[in-house]
């Protein structure tokens, strides 16, 4: 049992802060359009992990609620990918971030459909249409910024350079992932991961690079300087007035 | 915008067996990701099954200042709506 809680809870926490990140862009994109499409695919990440948050909250038994595994935990609590902090950049590394997620959560997802578990088979079947969409849309942007101006090409290229480190750790299993028995093998995601980014990166006219140093430890708590400053954002409002409701 | 990102017009069916109507414009580069966008944009509330994208270049519009000849002429002409039969009351609403 607490094996299931630290694996849904990294997985609540993976679409939490990615979904968190990609809020920031409300109000900011750079046409009309994105500025209703990014925040939607936001929800979609917030809208999993408050079922995920809600079923850890139960799973645990200790009276915390999701609010309060969501906002009230501090820095090395948090169990999410390193690429799901990563800052939102320019358009091309926000569009890039959320290929490389949902390429693997599509298939983590359809995996999930067979779980044993019932609240995984659930959120697996919401779930696995969201990241299907994540990855067209997202996809087709790569190939357009990839294969587009001058400029968008050369921003595409620093994306892939910036965030393609932090891609290994997409298919690590941590130990409670391992162990709670209702969760797919993550690395079994690499050939569709693989797959998925040949076919966008060929579109888009990018190399897959080499990455000597691959990035990770999001799992055990260790993250970058960014995700403090997205904590501090996110949890202000549940810290300055806790129990806030509206 | 306006070159790289032409405008679109979007028609969405709310359900299958009515017609696509039109629900509103875009900004987009290609076909494809005028479909994405009108789906982010215009089905948010579950308004369709359907949607079909159309460059508003592609769309000839009668001329407003011919609307008094277009329509007008329609006015007087009652007759055409189908209201001078008495349903029986065993139809009910038709």
């Amino acid at each position: 049992m607490a094996a299931l809680f630290d694996a849904v809870l990294e997985l609540a926490d993976d679409h939490l802060i990615l979904g968190h990140r990609i809020s920031e862009w409300c109000g900011h994109a750079p046409m009309l359009e994105e500025d209703l499409a990014l925040p939607n695919m936001a929800l979609d990440l917030i809208g999993t992990a408050r079922t995920l948050y809600e079923y850890a909250a139960r799973l645990e038994g200790r009276g915390r609620s999701e609010d309060d595994l969501a906002f009230l935990r501090v820095e090395r609590e948090y169990r999410n990918l390193l690429l799901c902090e990563r800052p939102n950049g320019d358009f091309a590394q926000t569009m890039l971030r959320q290929l490389y997620f949902a390429a693997v959560m599509e298939p983590f997802w359809k995996a999930a459909l067979d779980s044993p578990d019932e609240v995984i088979r659930g959120v697996a079947g919401k779930a696995v249409k969201e990241m299907a969409y994540h990855v067209r849309h997202a996809g087709e942007w790569v190939i357009r910024l990839g294969d587009g101006t001058g400029e968008s090409a050369a921003r595409m290229q620093a994306a892939v350079a910036e965030l393609h480190r932090f891609t290994d750790e997409l298919f690590e299993d941590s130990a409670a992932a391992a162990d709670c028995g209702v969760l797919p093998a993550r690395r079994g995601m690499r050939a569709d991961w693989d797959r998925v980014i040949g076919m966008v990166f060929a579109e888009a006219l990018l190399e897959v690079p080499e990455v000597p140093f691959p990035q990770t430890g999001g799992r055990a708590g260790l993250h970058g300087e960014d995700l403090g400053h997205l904590l501090a954002q996110m949890q202000y409002l549940q810290r300055a007035y806790p129990g806030a409701e509206w | 915008m306006g070159n790289e990102t032409p405008l679109w017009e979007v028609f969405i069916r709310p359900r299958n067996g009515l017609s696509h109507k039109h629900a509103g414009s875009l900004h987009a580069a290609d076909e494809v990701l005028a479909l994405q966008a009108a789906r982010d944009v215009y089905t948010r509330r579950g308004e369709g099954v359907s949607i079909w994208v159309v460059p508003s270049a592609a769309i000839t519009a009668s001329d407003p200042g011919e609307a008094a000849q277009n329509f007008d002429p329609a006015g007087d002409k009652i007759y055409r709506h189908p209201t001078f039969y008495d349903i029986p009351d065993d139809v009910g609403h038709m």
